[in-house]
């Protein structure tokens, strides 16, 4: 319509056209725009795009392509491109496209592990992997040069890089349940943790490095001792059973505390890689510092069946040392089995003691002549080692270091290395011996000769008891017929009415009137004396031949 | 070929708010009945759709490169692009919405710009062939754009919808809004295209140019 207008009208027109082929144009501003954000979404890309580098892994578990995410301090670095096998197919390589900030994590030195759910040091870790899978944890190095490959870690770093605090050496026998990542406690609270372990150059020990982080890093002191709290101490006192642990984490992967003795003056910080002893209990840690061992050896003569390695050695009661070895001994002249126990005492454990004797004995505990002949004194005055009964129940025994004044005498042999200390038998062993000898009395009893004696008597006494029923009972039998005939005789003899028994009765009465005329002679006779000799006077009345009773 | 005389002819121009032919002889600019802006064509219609054209296929490429949605369930966090899902339905055997969400995200849009170019460059040469299936076929894409945002939707239905914290958690991402602006532009692209053109004349080239100046 209006281009009709323009064609009639061409110069005016034409003006306008142009002016308005600008304006109209102003709809290209949109694909313009369009364009200018694609390519700056592409310069971004670009710009973001960070360094490629390729990990290595023994295994490809839980890395998946385009998925799996590189982390550090949980913020996401980088991911995974790319998961194949490595061309020896022994590993297994992951591309990773880190970001542009995370350029510093191309170092030669920088750690990269697989964090997958564990139970390890410091609880339950990388709990959100079980269901998010696992990620790629990271730490940069410090290294200035760069790498582009890199060997993947079995197991997470413990540290960051550059994380304030001091790294400590410890000494130990053996690991226990300690592992990398293992805390280490002050006063209970977390303070490090265990970040390498390797054996020592013998293969004797084990060095463990540990990190404390500041700022706690300065309650590690010169006099600090270092012991493992791993698992459950179970104690059991006088007060009953106590369990204790430090921690839920401490009982399942071990740990380690730390602390000075409460008296610890003029303590400094320990400097950075100053080596400690860790010792297995507290008890032992904060005990005094144990001195110069001093080696002994001691020769039993009964069977040790309850010493152990490890047994201690007391003194008065009060822990000096432990026992080393036990090696059985072959003593060709008595042809007889002696046992060797090796014993290790620290003279410095006795304290007070110690430091009195050396005082009042003046000689020098590095002096070995001095040691030895104190020693040989020692036992001149009656000091023996005797192995002790320390529980009934399980019949452990340890030994005992004590002054028996009433001991044979030992000659002391002062050249002897290590030196030997007399022993005595136990006491718990004097006892079993009595009590073996009274057995062994018993049994030298004649018993079986005795049976056999007894055992004739017995038949003699059955002989005898058979002839008794055979021979003599019948015998006795008749007899006591016998009798029973005679006592019926007597009977019928005696029985009323019968001839016998009529005389006895007249007899009787005859024998009654005889004493009474009797009595009445000795009447007359008690009143009339004199007719014993005239005879009865003439006159004397009849009455007076009566019985006084009579008058 | 065309027998019919066009409206130009009789001096008309049609108003495109309420349809009312205007009597063109003293070259109104509104519709005597509504007041709308009258033209015979649209306006600069083939300039038009080119440009939106061109935008939306530019977006098109970030729109399927950039992740649509961030898929967090249990702490497991996914991004996934438009064909990275259709891939995900389709492996594990849900072939159906595979299908359906590459239609209606990949296909759809593709079509349009295949559709609109070629309507555009029959337009602009003003090819006499298969005219009738041309209109058809822009029917066709007019009627396909309204469905076109059915990704757009889905995700922010879902977006707002999955909000379980830790449990699952799901968010758009830069792609789906490059996707929205695709959808957009296709059918500013589609609407500013004159189906009328396409039965235009040679003759009438520069009519069209007229058209394309004003």
């Amino acid at each position: 319509m209006e281009s009709q207008a323009a064609e009639g009208q061409p110069v005016p027109g034409h003006a306008s056209i142009k002016t308005r082929r600008w304006s109209i144009s102003l709809v290209w501003i949109v694909p313009i725009v369009a364009v200018l954000v694609g390519v700056s979404l592409v310069v971004h890309n670009i710009l973001q795009q960070g360094p490629t580098i390729i990990l290595n892994f023994k295994t490809g578990e839980g890395l998946i392509a385009n998925k799996t995410e590189v982390k550090y301090r949980n913020v996401v670095i980088g991911h995974v491109s790319d998961v194949e096998l490595s061309d020896d197919q022994k590993s297994v390589n992951a591309t990773v496209k880190l970001v542009k900030q995370a350029e510093s994590f191309t170092r030669e030195d920088s750690k990269f592990w697989v964090v997958r759910p564990r139970i390890g040091a410091g609880g339950v870790s990388g709990f959100d992997t079980l269901l998010s899978g696992a990620f790629v944890g990271a730490d940069a190095g410090r290294a200035d040069a760069r790498a582009k490959t890199f060997i993947g870690l079995e197991a997470p770093l413990p540290l960051t890089f550059g994380e304030p605090g001091k790294h400590f050496m410890l000494h130990t026998q053996d690991l226990g349940s300690l592992e990398i990542g293992s805390p280490v406690y002050f006063r209970k609270i977390p303070v490090g943790q265990v970040v390498a372990y390797t054996l020592d150059s013998e293969g004797k020990g084990v060095d463990i490095q540990v990190f404390v982080k500041a700022p706690n890093d300065v309650h590690v002191t010169e006099n600090t001792r270092f012991w493992n709290v791993s698992g459950i101490a179970i104690d059991v006192g006088a007060n009953g059973f106590a369990f204790k642990t430090e921690s839920l984490s401490a009982l399942l992967v071990g740990g380690i505390t730390f602390r000075a003795p409460d008296y610890s003056p003029n303590d400094q910080p320990a400097a950075e890689n100053r080596s400690f002893e860790l010792f297995d209990n507290q008890q032992t840690a904060l005990a005094p510092p144990n001195g110069k061992a001093q080696f002994l050896s001691l020769r039993f003569n009964q069977a040790l069946r309850g010493l152990k390695v490890d047994a201690p050695v007391e003194f008065q009661g009060l822990d000096i040392g432990k026992v080393v070895a036990i090696n059985l001994d072959y003593d060709e002249k008595a042809h007889s089995f002696p046992i060797n126990v090796g014993i290790v005492i620290y003279p410095q454990r006795l304290g007070q003691a110690h430091i009195k004797m050396l005082k009042a004995l003046n000689y020098n505990p590095d002096d070995e002549q001095a040691v030895n002949r104190l020693m040989g004194s020692f036992v001149e005055n009656g000091l023996r080692a005797q192995a002790r009964s320390g529980n009934l129940l399980t019949g452990q025994l340890y030994i005992a270091l004590d002054f028996f004044p009433k001991a044979e005498k030992v000659a002391f042999d002062p050249n002897a290395r290590p030196m030997r200390i007399p022993t005595v038998p136990a006491s718990l062993e004097q006892l079993q011996e009595q009590f073996q000898a009274v057995i062994e009395k018993i049994n030298k009893l004649p018993i079986e000769r005795i049976a056999n004696n007894l055992d004739d008597n017995l038949t003699e006494l059955r002989k005898s008891l058979k002839q008794v029923n055979s021979t003599t009972l019948p015998s006795v039998q008749n007899t006591l017929q016998e009798m029973s005939k005679t006592l019926q005789s007597a009977s019928s003899t005696l029985a009323e009415g019968s001839p016998q028994r009529e005389q006895l009765s007249g007899t009787l009465d005859e024998l009654g009137r005889a004493s009474r005329s009797l009595r009445e002679l000795s009447d007359y006779l008690t009143r009339h004396p004199e007719s014993l000799v005239r005879g009865r006077p003439k006159g004397a009345p009849a009455q007076d031949l009566q019985p006084s009773s009579s008058h | 070929m065309n027998t019919a005389p066009e409206a130009r002819d009789l001096n008309l121009c049609l108003c495109h708010s309420c349809g009312n032919a205007c009597d063109m002889t003293d070259h109104p600019h509104e519709c005597e009945r509504c007041g709308a802006p009258l033209h015979a064509r649209k306006a600069n219609s083939l300039t038009r759709t080119w440009a939106y054209l061109l935008a939306s296929m530019v977006f098109y490429i970030p729109a399927n490169l950039l992740p649509v949605m961030n898929t967090s369930m249990l702490g497991s966090d996914s991004e996934s692009t438009i064909i990275g899902g259709v891939l995900e339905f389709w492996e594990h055997g849900a072939w159906d919405i595979a299908l359906i969400i590459f239609i209606a995200s990949i296909a759809v849009p593709g079509i349009k710009f295949v559709a609109l170019s070629l309507l555009l460059i029959t337009v602009q040469r003003g090819s006499l062939w298969a005219r009738k299936e041309r209109s058809k076929l822009y029917r066709f894409v007019e009627l396909i754009g309204y469905w076109s945002m059915l990704d757009v939707i889905v995700v922010a239905l879902v977006a707002a919808l999955v909000k379980f914290q830790a449990l699952g958690d799901i968010e758009p991402r830069q792609g789906i809004l490059f996707f929205g602006l695709v959808v957009v532009f296709t059918m500013l692209s589609a609407m500013s295209f004159d189906p009328r053109l396409i039965w235009e004349n040679r003759k009438s080239e520069e009519v069209m140019d007229g058209v394309a100046s004003r």
